[in-house]
């Protein structure tokens, strides 16, 4: 798939929160964007799977394909994220068997024929979309744990000028040698690990001489006790909704970096 | 597909008795054996032997290493592991690490018992200053001194926790190896006891990486060796995830020659030559019985995070009521 923009919204890893989803999408607009595409990831943790797969198909917002809508479209037994500690492997299961379950068949279908990737013409440049890195669905790009002397060799095999991932849910950006970008647009499913219960996306804006585009990180406040709400009467584990309450990942936290662990709570 | 040509794949074969060979993939992990097999421990089960008079493979020197990490620059290197041996013998340790730092995340395998603030302290400066993590691996093999020291040595396990303690202190989070040498029933009570011992020296973000054994070196001589029907075979690598594989990614810097990963360094034809290049696509037989448990448990030398499984590949099944019980006893984070 190829798309052509010049202010472009970039969300992932919606998690089913369908909340943050609606509110994201309502400030892109405000924002003033030409598209808003979701890097993948629409279930997981939260409730209702199926009402954000319907948010993004009735507004005919682009997608990704992201390792847990692959592994439903395939109907694989997990999200192959690869925990092997037992605690977040147990909680990874719980998360994943509720979303399979809860997902309709015909949004399970969708997702299993998703593009891999996207790209974006952006002024002057390439913009390639994927969720974990290009050569893999599931690869973590954590900030801490690439040199750039790889995020180069990435952009270099790509042919892209700059590359949005997502899938570790934690946003960063870095700028390459030869005006080249890698940023992590973070995930709107769940707060970054930070205190702060409101999510991240991305807003990119071509740089009018063809240099990297700005990027914008947008906070979304939205509902987030309502949520809370919504995962306790689906009798979703409380870790998870302490997460959505009070800003602190408290599961799946086994594959963080140093640096992005000691950031955290847990 | 522009990342078809960085993928590893196998040769293609005629003779099906022969050992598969891996043609690699992109090297993301390069390994310094930095103080080659030289330990201030003999534990009863390594697999290099290593030990204080163990001079098989010695020390690299940070002109040795420097121009390294200079070439794996062009060639995209993802991150840096240093091992040994025990790296915190190598007097220049500390300046080894800060410079690795400065290329790119950086993890350092140790087994903690000389650990010392005059490392400690001015690494946690250099891991601060660095936008990379800075990893340490810390060797354990019992959650206490009675599980532990029979294996790695009388009072390893005070010494190693008074290590773990000090990098806490210092901001690190060290990921705690287990060598695999209980019962597999007992993994879930295992695991509990060393959360619990971990908590009671203070550590609340508790990371721990079991490992199997690898039984090669001394390990052999303790419970024995490898059968010969314990390789891997081609069929065994149909619908497999290459990646898996540590030689699908990795090669280690010794100072004998780039060899092909951090586990065979005994076997002759680990020998890649000096051209770091060349040995990083350098063809492997896969034809060890540690290429076996390799095969069999995956990423066994990666941090948690770098190598999570193919998400087309077969999927290993994990009991369901064992994930719902540990999910249900596992409590608030």
């Amino acid at each position: 798939m190829r798309l052509s923009a010049r202010r472009v919204a970039l969300f992932g890893g919606v998690y089913a929160n369908h909340l943050a989803l609606a509110a994201t999408l309502e400030d892109a607009a405000r924002a003033g964007v030409d598209e808003a595409v979701c890097l993948g990831d629409l279930g997981a943790f939260g409730p209702h799977p199926d009402r954000s797969c319907e948010i993004v198909r009735k507004a005919g917002i682009p997608v990704v394909q992201g390792n847990y809508d692959h592994s439903l479209g395939h109907d694989l037994p997990d999200c192959r994220c690869g925990y092997t500690d037992p605690r977040d492997n147990a909680f990874a299961m719980l998360s994943y068997r509720y979303t399979y379950q809860h997902t309709d068949r015909a949004h399970r279908e969708w997702m299993r024929d998703l593009p891999a990737e996207i790209r974006i013409q952006m002024p002057g440049r390439d913009v390639l979309l994927c969720h974990g890195s290009p050569r893999r669905t599931n690869e973590f790009l954590w900030e801490s744990a690439c040199s750039d002397a790889f995020l180069a060799w990435l952009l270099d095999t790509c042919g892209a000028e700059t590359l949005c991932v997502t899938h570790t849910g934690l946003p960063w950006s870095r700028e390459l040698p030869g005006r080249r970008q890698v940023v992590n647009v973070g995930a709107i499913g769940r707060p970054a690990n930070d205190g702060d219960p409101r999510v991240v996306y991305a807003i990119l804006t071509a740089d009018e001489e063809g240099g990297p585009p700005s990027v914008e990180w947008r906070r979304v406040d939205y509902e987030h006790r309502a949520l809370a709400a919504e995962m306790r009467a689906e009798a979703l584990p409380e870790e998870f909704v302490d997460t959505i309450e009070t800003g602190w990942w408290t599961t799946c936290l086994e594959v963080l970096p140093m640096k992005e662990r000691a950031r955290g709570k847990y | 597909m522009a990342f078809e040509a960085s993928r590893p794949r196998l040769l293609p074969h005629t003779d099906p008795v022969a050992a598969p060979v891996l043609a690699p993939g992109h090297l993301d992990a390069l390994w310094f054996q930095v103080t080659g097999t030289l330990c201030n421990l003999r534990c009863a089960h390594c697999f290099l032997s290593c030990a204080p008079e163990n001079e098989a493979f010695g020390l690299l020197s940070v002109e040795e290493i420097r121009p390294r990490l200079e070439e794996s620059v062009p060639l995209g290197v993802r991150e840096y592991y240093f091992t040994g041996g025990e790296p915190f013998l190598h007097p220049r340790i500390v300046e080894i690490l800060s410079l690795a730092l400065s290329y790119g995340p950086t993890t350092v395998l140790t087994n903690g018992t000389l650990l010392r603030p005059r490392h400690v302290e001015p690494l946690a400066a250099a891991a601060a200053a660095s936008p990379w993590s800075l990893e340490f691996r810390l060797s354990l093999d019992g959650f206490d001194a009675d599980s532990n020291d029979p294996l790695r040595g009388a009072g390893s396990f005070e010494r190693a926790m008074d290590g773990f303690e000090l990098l806490l202190r210092h901001g690190f989070l060290p990921i705690v190896t287990i060598v695999r040498t209980w019962d597999p029933d007992a993994e879930p009570a295992v695991y509990e006891r060393f959360v619990a011992e971990l908590a009671a020296r203070g550590c609340t973000r508790p990371r721990i990486k079991t490992m199997p054994a690898l039984r090669i070196g001394c390990e052999a001589e303790r419970i024995g060796g490898y059968r010969d029907y314990e390789r891997v075979t081609n069929e065994m690598l149909e619908e497999y995830d290459l990646d898996q594989l540590v030689c699908a990614h990795s090669r280690v810097v010794t100072d004998r020659g780039i060899w092909v990963c951090p586990i065979l360094l005994d076997a002759p034809d680990g020998d890649l030559g000096d051209d770091l290049g060349e040995a990083a696509a350098a063809p492997y037989a896969l034809a060890h019985g540690a290429c076996h448990t390799c095969w069999m448990h995956g990423a066994i030398c990666a941090n948690p995070g770098a190598a999570a499984p193919e998400i087309g590949a077969r999927a290993i099944e994990v009991a369901i009521g064992a994930i719902e019980s540990t999910a249900s006893a596992g409590g608030s984070a």
